[in-house]
């Protein structure tokens, strides 16, 4: 079946055994994300540290409810970002929204996704890009806030 | 008579569509939005080629012909609903539009606009809806207590997917101003019992809006012994086009209610600082009107009045029952809402164990068969049954016994990929 490109053994893995997953203290921020088209929806913290000026992801921890390819994209999310540069992990971020928008048609870098990689096939069902992209962007949002609320704690 | 099943699909060119590489299409989300026959794309095609004009404002031949497709459309959809004339039919663009029409129409009574008490909202009036309304039935009333002050109330759903009615008399009081609710359920395909509720609601001189979207192209509905006084449905879900819905109000109603939008066409008289209005419908249809739509609608119309709507309901009575025989037959699976056929339409919703209704679509999706996954527009109605999204499989003249078991066969494989069973 075609669906293998869609659900490859990688995704599944994680989709059986989500990594980070169940909340965790300390964090800084914690946000509730929703897929309005389907109700799914991740509450996720995360835990920054500064590190001479340049914040480091120190947790990402998340509760959610969804599909595989949602749930295993948290899952791959959290392993890429945890002890990364905020910058290095939203660089990651962008490669990663690079590859959602590639409609099946782009190479993806091993070594800045690693196992993300295995979500280039979702790139050609565009109803599940959302899907992908649901634990992604509640830590792009969380991150935001975190790093907000350190700027305005220093001014 | 029996539904010449064979001879139908043959009117529906998208049903020769392969998808997915080749596998012949399985389309089972009529409920979603139906697909359309010949008949319908030919007479909105045909209206483009030889009848195009706006309506009601010009002298020449094409505008006349495209007014009496139009009107014409207006006289089919009274008689198929049976109201008692066509000033009774308002077109809009769907049924979302049909339901804020009433309700802002009441929004503007309540600020002022010249109307009858009945139409007007304020602290301490009630408007009540049910838990299995479709987010269209549902957020306009919101809306409208947010701008009155009034207060929202509603039935809750029994774990069987019925209303509970135990507390009508309390719910329904002498404070409540309208009761909105859904003829059939689009996800747990229930037939409620609108004429009681509506009974109860007249008693205390409440207004009673239904919500016919999945009702009116699945069985013959008769608006007046329905016993509403506004009843919604779109062309769409119904063999006709995208764009067109309707309105039906007791003309007594339309009389007394103030316009909705404003615009060319609704009015009698303009003056620089105010305008009258002309009498229903077309005081509630402003602005260039979807024409062809109405002649695509005329044309569904025909097609399932020709066809025989009994014979249609028949036909996915059958399909219903071997349908959620077949279902309740596999492990695991749970459908939401009544098992048995009574008092039930074709939209079947289920949960997997183990399996997210995304996935269970994605399975069914390479193999050919197209269904809807995720709440429906429901989202209440999951959150009160416990359920965070579901699969919904639902039926039209156009399917087949072989359909409902490739289904089943599907939901097995979609199983077995994600090692559940």
């Amino acid at each position: 079946m075609q669906i293998q490109s869609l659900y490859q053994e990688i995704i599944l893995d994680h989709y059986r055994n989500p990594h980070h997953k169940g909340l965790r203290e300390p964090f800084d921020v914690e946000v509730h994300h929703v897929n309005p088209t389907c109700g799914d929806e991740v509450t996720l913290r995360v835990a920054l540290k500064d590190v001479g000026g340049d914040p480091v992801v120190t947790d990402v921890s998340y509760d959610s409810l969804g599909c595989s390819i949602s749930q295993a994209s948290a899952s791959v999310m959290s392993d890429l970002v945890i002890g990364k540069p905020v910058s290095e992990a939203m660089r990651i971020l962008q490669e990663f929204l690079d590859l959602m928008q590639s409609k099946g048609q782009a190479e993806p870098d091993e070594a800045v996704l690693e196992d993300a990689v295995a979500f280039a096939g979702v790139s050609k069902y565009p109803a599940r890009i959302k899907c992908a992209l649901l634990g992604w962007m509640a830590w792009k949002d969380a991150t935001g806030q975190a790093l907000d609320e350190t700027t305005g704690q220093a001014s | 008579m029996t539904l010449d099943v064979a001879r139908i699909r043959k009117d529906f060119p998208i049903l020769d569509r392969r998808v997915r590489g080749g596998r012949p299409l399985i389309y089972l989300d009529s409920a979603n939005t139906s697909q359309k026959p010949r008949q319908v794309i030919d007479a909105i095609s045909g209206f483009y080629e030889r009848h195009n004009a706006n309506i009601h404002r010009a002298t020449h031949e094409l505008s006349e012909e495209a007014t009496a497709a139009y009107e014409g459309a207006r006289i089919k959809v009274a008689g198929f609903v049976g109201a008692r004339d066509e000033s009774e039919i308002i077109f809009t663009k769907n049924i979302s539009e049909a339901i804020n029409l009433v309700a802002y129409s009441m929004s503007n009574a309540s600020a002022g606009a010249p109307a009858p008490d009945r139409f007007r909202l304020g602290p301490g009036d009630e408007i009540v809806v049910t838990e299995m309304e479709h987010h269209s039935d549902l957020v306009p009333w919101q809306l409208l207590c947010q701008r009155t002050g009034a207060t929202l109330r509603w039935f809750s759903v029994t774990p069987e997917g019925r209303l509970d009615l135990s507390g009508l008399d309390g719910l329904i009081n002498e404070r409540t101003k309208l009761v909105a609710l859904v003829h059939q359920s689009n996800v747990l395909g229930t037939v409620n019992p609108v004429r009681l509720i509506a009974d109860r609601a007249h008693a205390v001189g409440a207004l009673v809006l239904a919500d016919a979207a999945q009702s009116v192209p699945h069985m013959p509905v008769d608006v007046r012994d329905l016993g509403a006084d506004f009843v919604g449905f779109t062309g769409h879900k119904m063999c006709g086009p995208t764009g067109i819905g309707v309105l039906w109000a007791r003309r007594e109603l339309l009389d007394e209610m103030p316009p909705f939008l404003g615009g060319g066409e609704m009015i009698e008289t303009v003056w620089m600082d105010h305008s009258t209005f002309a009498p229903p419908p077309h005081k509630f249809e402003a602005g260039t009107m979807p024409i062809a739509e109405a002649a695509g609608l005329a044309a569904a119309i025909d097609y399932l009045n020709e066809t025989g709507r009994e014979s249609i309901h028949a036909h996915e009575q059958a399909l219903l029952g071997d349908a959620l025989t077949q279902l309740t037959g596999i492990d695991g699976l749970r459908i939401l809402g009544p098992t048995e056929p009574e008092d039930r339409g074709t939209a079947i919703s289920f949960e997997v164990d183990g399996v997210h209704p995304h996935d269970v679509s994605q399975v069914l999706d390479e193999l050919g068969i197209a269904v809807r996954a995720g709440h429906h527009c429901a989202w209440p109605l999951h959150r009160a049954l416990g359920v965070q999204a579901s699969t919904r499989a639902s039926f039209y003249l156009y399917n087949t016994h072989e359909e409902v078991t490739a289904l089943i066969d599907g939901i097995r494989q979609a199983q077995k990929f994600f090692g559940v069973n």
